[in-house]
């Protein structure tokens, strides 16, 4: 089949890094090429050369047989590449047709009559049925991610570029989606879809090729991606992900037994036995939270957590997590309902007092709130105890106390840091999510709410993030923990609740059935 | 830090400082030329009469004083995130308010408890002056540079009615407050024309440096001003540490104003509006809201305010050309500061 566009040769090197690193691909049309890789394999800047962000420093980019420069997200549309953001890049307050018709020309009017001519040729082609003058912020996330594909595809793009597209979809939103694939397959589009999930790669793709550190590790042909068995592909894929060169499988999972865990979605601990009959660490009942512009507010949610058990908070993004986060760490008021932390009311406790109390919050905005990214290391470790003794004395400040502090705990919790004096913004993600689980997992925790701990970390730090998460469980903490990812949840809770337009849709023993019963509750379909 | 590191940071900042300063001067110094002025003699000038002779040197130091209240406060705010920009209002309005006082105090208590009680007269009608602005900021998200700077030409309107309706002195001609005597002003230092304002200024800036390195409230400031959403998250009272910055910040700009009228004025004269808050607002920057650099910025751009307004007659140029160089001052820094960043991402040491 025709080549479409192609890498050649191309490096791309950041202060540092060689984010790429002498990398080749073809992409076909007609085809899906899946590009896998963990975080920080090179995928997004990938994305980034071909939409026109940024420029290869070594080797060329061809596009329908010419080499060309992609020196601006225009010009990359104009070779004929539509791309899909990770993000949702739309203007919420627009109607779909309105937000289609953003990229035309300056001067001309508007094109309403040809515009909906084009929306309804692109609807018949992806199959979808989306009202052209909805207002966008009124649609599902999936449905807003067709409106990007429909945009992306608005001048008869050849390519398609799709950056993780289903890490903010539903169950029935991805299936929508690998349909909707199929179908421009088979118009001749050649797509690509980036994905850190293994089995995304099997489901859509018909190559496959595997990133790794910024090289291009193997890549597996539509003929070969056929004649392998599943297990075979497995192997095959494993050993290029974690550049391993032969011995199969088994030798593969040795070194690699968690990552490919967190990889195939197997679950390797055990719910742990919880004394129910005591009384629960952190009861909440019926707690609701006001509106605001964004999210999804609290509505009447319910439930007890013990000490030593972690109970997963599963959802599509976006159904009241945030606020339950924020409304149990004490930075949202409670609306309605009441909240005991080890039988005392902190209704209407503040942030301090709940901290004091062992309550504590790892938020998912890292740089944005958990930490202030010009400050150094060894200040956002102790952000949340300013002015407490033995570090301030009558308010004031014990720096070489604090430095000594932050040098234990950037040894005892393994933070790669040049020194407790750096900014913690130039810290990688994976040493930022430790300088917070050191921080918020100290030894005075005794309920601890974490927002998508693992979200934008390498299989790595995934895996230590989730230790620590398990070691706090072991030591009688009692945790919560809000995620996206399914599989993540299911691998290390004891019970998995579900967020469902605010409210607690339901919650379920981790057992055998678990993730049937969970992505039903996701839907909305019959609250448990 | 070892010592090696101690001396290269030390090194680093100098020229990021002394850098912008010679390259300000020499830029200066061309445009002097393009007007056909002779620099050497203009900047000669400016030397002798602001540093070398001592009745001049007398007068930059006194000069200080007012500037470095000011600065001290506009720190406070500036490094909590807030821009203060309303220090005129809060200075004029806090000299008047001591100027009023002062005459009426002294008949009823001793010279020392009336300069006290003057100086936090002053100080608390700056504060006061700030909490319109503090308030609408924590209710309601107003901007503080627009309610600072509206509140600064309604405080210097204030003050400028005030003097004329309520608290003129019915023995001058021109519309002025009762004058205090010399002999009950600030102390002068030393038998030299220095008042111990001065020595009170450079102790509130090192305080104000004390207190946002060295402090839990300092630090909590600087928090949320470097980024609210963590103050927030890490359950600061962000609401009263905003007032709390707004309030010590126009305080010690208030302060600035009392101290001016009781150590060099004794009176306040209904067209009397010196406008050093906004000219103190690029110094700061330089010193990058650090409260020991901003002494030496204050002590250059004090020389230069005195020196450069006999040198700028003699040479011939505007008295508004020291404006020139700090402008240029500012231009070079930011062009440095460019330059030593991009610098450092190239992986530089």
């Amino acid at each position: 089949m025709a080549i479409v566009a192609a890498l050649s040769r191309v490096t791309k090197r950041y202060p540092g890094v060689v984010a790429l690193d002498d990398v080749s691909l073809d992409f076909h049309s007609g085809e899906i090429h899946v590009l896998l890789g963990e975080n920080g394999a090179g995928k997004s800047t990938l994305v980034s050369l071909l939409a026109g962000m940024q420029q290869p420093d070594e080797g060329t980019i061809v596009v329908g047989g010419d080499a060309v420069r992609i020196d601006s997200p225009r010009r990359s549309m104009d070779l004929g590449i539509g791309t899909v953001f990770q993000r949702v890049l739309l203007v919420q307050s627009l109607t779909v047709i309105e937000n289609l018709m953003l990229g035309g020309s300056w001067l001309r009017p508007l094109a309403r009559a040809a515009s909906l001519r084009r929306f309804g040729e692109l609807a018949q082609l992806l199959g979808t049925r989306i009202d052209p003058d909805a207002r966008v912020s009124g649609l599902s996330l999936g449905e807003q991610q067709q409106v990007e594909i429909m945009r992306a595809l608005w001048r008869d793009e050849k390519l398609l570029l799709l950056d993780e597209p289903t890490s903010m979809l539903t169950p029935q939103g991805v299936a929508d989606l690998g349909r909707m694939l199929r179908r421009l397959r088979d118009q001749g589009v050649a797509l690509i879809l980036i994905t850190h999930k293994l089995l995304e790669a099997y489901e859509f793709g018909d190559r496959i090729s595997v990133l790794r550190l910024g090289r291009l590790a193997g890549a597996v042909a539509p003929q070969q991606l056929q004649q392998l068995t599943e297990a075979e592909r497995t192997d095959t894929i494993i050993r290029m992900m974690f550049g391993i060169d032969a011995g199969g499988a088994a030798a593969a999972a040795d070194g690699h037994e968690a990552e490919l865990a967190i990889l195939l979605g197997r679950k390797i601990h055990e719910p742990a036995v919880i004394d129910r009959s005591k009384p629960p660490l952190l009861s909440v009942r019926g707690a609701s939270t006001l509106p605001d512009f964004t999210e999804t507010p609290l509505r009447e949610v319910s439930f007890d957590l013990w000490g030593g058990e972690v109970l997963g908070i599963a959802g599509v993004d976006g159904n009241g997590q945030k606020h339950l986060a924020e409304m149990l760490a004490g930075q949202r008021s409670v609306a309605a309902g009441e909240l005991l932390l080890g039988g005392v009311d902190i209704t209407r406790g503040q942030v301090p007092e709940r901290r004091l109390r062992g309550l504590r919050y790892v938020t998912d905005d890292r740089l944005g709130e958990g930490t202030v990214s010009t400050f150094p290391v060894a200040t956002n470790l102790l952000l949340k105890e300013v002015g407490a003794a033995p570090w301030w004395r009558h308010g004031i400040t014990d720096w070489d106390l604090i430095h000594r502090h932050a040098r234990d705990l950037i040894r005892t919790n393994d933070i790669r840091t040049p020194s407790e004096l750096t900014p913690v913004g130039k810290l990688s993600g994976g040493n930022v999510q430790k300088v917070l689980l050191a921080r918020e997992l100290d030894a005075e925790a005794s309920v601890a709410i974490l927002n998508k701990p693992t979200y934008g970390l390498d299989l790595h730090n995934q895996r230590l993030a989730l230790d620590r998460i398990g070691a706090a469980a072991d030591r009688g903490v009692a945790l919560l923990v809000i995620s996206t990812d399914l599989d993540e949840l299911v691998e290390i809770s004891d019970r998995v609740g579900v967020m469902f337009q605010g409210r607690l849709a339901g919650i379920v023993a981790n057992d055998s059935g678990a993730v049937d019963r969970i992505r039903r509750l996701m839907t909305g379909a019959g609250a448990a | 830090m070892n010592q090696g590191g101690l001396v290269a940071a030390l090194q680093g900042t100098v020229l990021r400082v002394l850098l912008p300063v010679g390259l300000a001067l020499f830029a200066g110094g061309l445009i002097l030329l393009v007007l056909g002025k002779d620099p050497l003699g203009y900047y000669g000038y400016v030397l002798q009469r602001s540093l070398l002779r001592w009745g001049g040197a007398q007068e930059t130091l006194t000069r200080m004083a007012p500037l470095l209240l000011i600065a001290a406060g506009l720190i406070v705010a500036f490094r909590a995130g807030i821009w203060n920009l309303g220090g005129d209002g809060q200075f004029l309005l806090a000299a008047v308010a001591s100027a009023a006082l002062a005459p009426v105090l002294v008949t009823v208590m001793p010279r020392g408890l009336m300069l006290i009680s003057c100086m936090l007269a002053g100080a608390l009608t700056g504060a006061i002056w700030s909490l319109l602005p503090a308030v609408l900021k924590v209710r309601y998200g107003v901007n503080e540079i627009i309610t600072t700077l509206m509140m600064s030409f309604l405080g210097t309107s204030l003050a400028n009615v005030l003097i004329k309706l309520v608290l003129r002195d019915p023995d001058t001609t021109v519309p002025q407050t009762r004058s205090l005597a010399v002999d009950d002003r600030l102390p002068r230092l030393f038998g030299t024309t220095i008042h111990a304002g001065l020595p009170l200024a450079v102790a509130a800036v090192l305080a104000v440096h004390f207190m946002m390195t060295r402090t839990a409230f300092g630090l909590r400031l600087q928090v949320q001003g470097a980024n609210r959403a963590a103050a927030v998250h890490a359950g600061f009272r962000v609401e009263r540490l905003t007032i709390a910055a707004f309030a010590l910040s126009a305080a010690l700009i208030g302060l600035g104003g009392a101290v001016e009228v009781l150590g060099v004025w004794g009176t306040v004269r209904a067209d009397w509006n010196p406008a050093l808050g906004l000219l103190v607002v690029p110094l700061v920057f330089l010193a990058r809201f650090n409260g020991c650099a901003v002494i030496g910025f204050t002590l250059f751009f004090s020389a230069l305010m005195v020196g450069g307004e006999s040198a700028a007659r003699r040479v011939g140029v505007p008295q508004h050309y020291v404006l020139v160089l700090v402008a240029l001052l500012l231009l070079f820094l930011g062009v440095v500061e460019y330059l030593d960043q991009s610098r450092r991402k190239s992986g530089g040491p």
